[in-house]
């Protein structure tokens, strides 16, 4: 499946990562020489076979509705680019 | 005291010819002195370290040591450390202080070892070659020239060097078996399940999985005993009962099957390498054990199968940097929008980014089942063929990787880096667990065994790797590096 400059462009979109024009047509180059090593698995037949998404056939254990956590906001927060009044702030959305 | 195993050095601190201030200060010496020439560590935790020491003495002193208390040891920088930054190998995470520690971390810690600090690695462990760190590449300490394998390259290349005894890391596609091999030390990769992922830092969860880096399979024993079992944080943790792995180490071989699979000594494979991985099988047959060979039909697809399955788990784990919580954040952002994706072109590297375009592009309308389903039914085909093989036979054994260290550089087309680990990547989708043990040199460059067990079979591979060990002396050979820098 050839990849075009338009799917790195939607992929880059949908991964909110910013790629400028130099940047897009080297990624052409490299995704699709990936892409070709993948599309090997086309050649498998694989009708009727189950995916197969965890190596244990694993299912999600449940636990009680409890709360566990203790609050630990400023902990937290001292990482963060940009606090305030235990809020993290980011640039205006609503005007 | 740098050429000593954990075992070595654990006996001499409980007969008191060593304190683990010694001890630890000896080891921050030698990397004060020498890491300048390797790189592998990003962060040292001296004076951490001392103090952790002091306390491991007088717990010594109180009655209260147990088998590892006082043991120095380096933490691969993918393991949240609290209060120490934790950067993935990351531009992104170069601000990053973890205000928690991971499971691992804090076992460790309650079993007395003492962690000298962060040791280097590809960016959010992605890659084969240590080469992809924002921290810059790491040297191998048998050949400053070559790279000392990825993505846990820092610590196999540390414990190579004689900086830290033991090492931990993670493995997703190889990342310990690898570098291992490369470094000419021994490194466990455990079953999927077995060691709790809760703080390390996600790559492709349902194949990352962390394990201990050491001289010897039965220093990887003492330290799997400490990190494995079941932990409520992480709910793919397997809640199954932890035997203690050093108890079986010496049973013997006799009767062993060992499977060799055909594809693991096909095209592409180094004749020196293969020559030590059929001598060392030699060695197994004057230990008892029978060899045949078995087929893994679907090797071939592992790569392909991988390259979708992990930069899909990638991208989806990798949303979490924004800008916003952790991490770094772009300068004077114009909106929202500018925010997510600057802060995130400038905070990933080149590998980083192919791999979430990667997963991102596969997971997408119109191209999710092509791909994803694809590659998850081929991952059940991989799995089968290793279940198949362990009806017939109890262990696997094939080289770690089909080279020894390349140099550094000479990989720069990244299907050519991922073509590297066609041995071990399968391993991962399997879930199964791996070990690779030092096997000889090519080109005198280290060669690893690599030994393949079935779910859970860490016991037994621990034991065939010990074993093989008390046969052989490749395990305690240092580089010159090591020596040079007593």
């Amino acid at each position: 499946m050839a990849l075009e400059e338009s799917h790195v462009r939607r992929a880059a979109h949908l991964a909110r990562l910013a790629v400028s024009d130099d940047q897009a047509s080297g990624f052409v180059d490299d995704l699709s020489r990936i892409l070709d090593m993948v599309d090997q698995l086309q050649s498998l037949d694989t009708d009727g076979v189950a995916p197969l998404a965890h190596p244990l056939d694993a299912t999600q254990r449940l636990r009680a509705d409890e709360v566990t956590e203790t609050n630990q906001r400023d902990a937290f927060q001292r990482c963060a680019p940009a606090v305030e009044n235990g809020l993290y702030l980011v640039p205006r959305v609503v005007e | 005291m740098h050429d000593k195993t954990v075992t070595q050095l654990a006996a001499a601190l409980k007969s008191g010819e060593l304190s683990s201030r010694e001890l630890t200060s000896h080891f921050l010496q030698r990397i004060e002195k020498a890491d300048g020439s390797l790189n592998s560590f990003i962060t040292v935790t001296a004076e951490q370290a001392m103090s952790q020491a002091a306390a491991a003495d007088k717990a010594r002193a109180d009655g209260k040591a147990g088998k590892l208390t006082g043991i120095p040891l380096a933490l691969k920088d993918i393991f949240c450390t609290q209060d120490v930054k934790t950067s993935c190998g990351s531009k992104m995470l170069d601000n990053f202080i973890a205000p928690y520690n991971a499971t691992v971390v804090e076992k460790l810690r309650a079993a007395g070892t003492i962690s000298l600090g962060k040791t280097n690695m590809d960016e959010f462990a992605m890659g084969s070659s240590n080469e992809n760190s924002h921290y810059g590449a790491v040297k191998n300490p048998w050949d400053l020239s070559a790279v000392p394998g990825g993505s846990s390259g820092g610590s196999a290349a540390a414990v190579a060097a004689g900086f830290v005894p033991a090492a931990m890391g993670t493995d997703t596609g190889g990342s310990i078996r690898q570098p291992a091999a490369f470094c000419g030390i021994t490194g466990l990769k455990p079953t999927y399940g077995r060691v709790s992922r809760y703080g390390i830092i996600a790559y492709a969860s349902s194949l990352d999985q962390a394990g201990p880096m050491a001289r010897t399979a039965e220093d990887c024993a003492l330290l799997l005993n400490v990190i494995a079992g079941h932990d409520v944080r992480d709910s793919t943790s397997v809640a199954r009962g932890v035997p203690d792995y050093t108890e079986t180490l010496n049973a013997p071989l006799s009767g062993l099957k060992i499977g060799l699979p055909k594809e693991y000594f096909g095209d592409g494979l180094d004749p020196e390498v293969e020559k030590a991985v059929r001598e060392a099988v030699k060695v197994y047959e004057s230990l008892g054990a029978t060899v045949r060979e078995v087929s893994l039909p679907h090797t071939h697809y592992a790569i392909p199968a991988y390259y979708v399955i992990a930069p899909a788990e990638a991208s989806s784990n990798l949303s979490r940097y924004d800008g916003v919580r952790f991490g770094h954040r772009c300068d004077s952002p114009l909106d929202l929008q500018d925010l997510y994706t600057r802060s995130r072109a400038e905070g990933f590297g080149e590998e980083v980014k192919r791999r979430i375009l990667i997963g991102t592009h596969t997971l997408s309308e119109g191209f999710f089942d092509a791909y994803y389903t694809k590659a998850q039914k081929v991952r059940r085909l991989i799995r089968q063929d290793f279940l198949d093989a362990f009806e017939d036979v109890d262990v696997l054994m094939g080289p770690a990787s089909p080279t020894p260290a390349f140099d550094l550089g000479a990989k720069k087309d990244p299907v050519s880096m991922y073509l590297q680990d066609i041995y071990t990547i399968a391993v991962n989708l399997a879930g199964i667990p791996g070990i690779s043990v030092p096997a000889g040199f090519a080109g005198g460059r280290p060669v690893g065994l690599q030994i393949l067990g079935t779910h859970f079979a860490e016991a037994q591979l621990l034991n065939v790797a010990h074993q093989f060990q008390q046969a052989t002396d490749w395990h305690t050979q240092l580089p010159a590096f090591a020596e040079e820098n007593a």
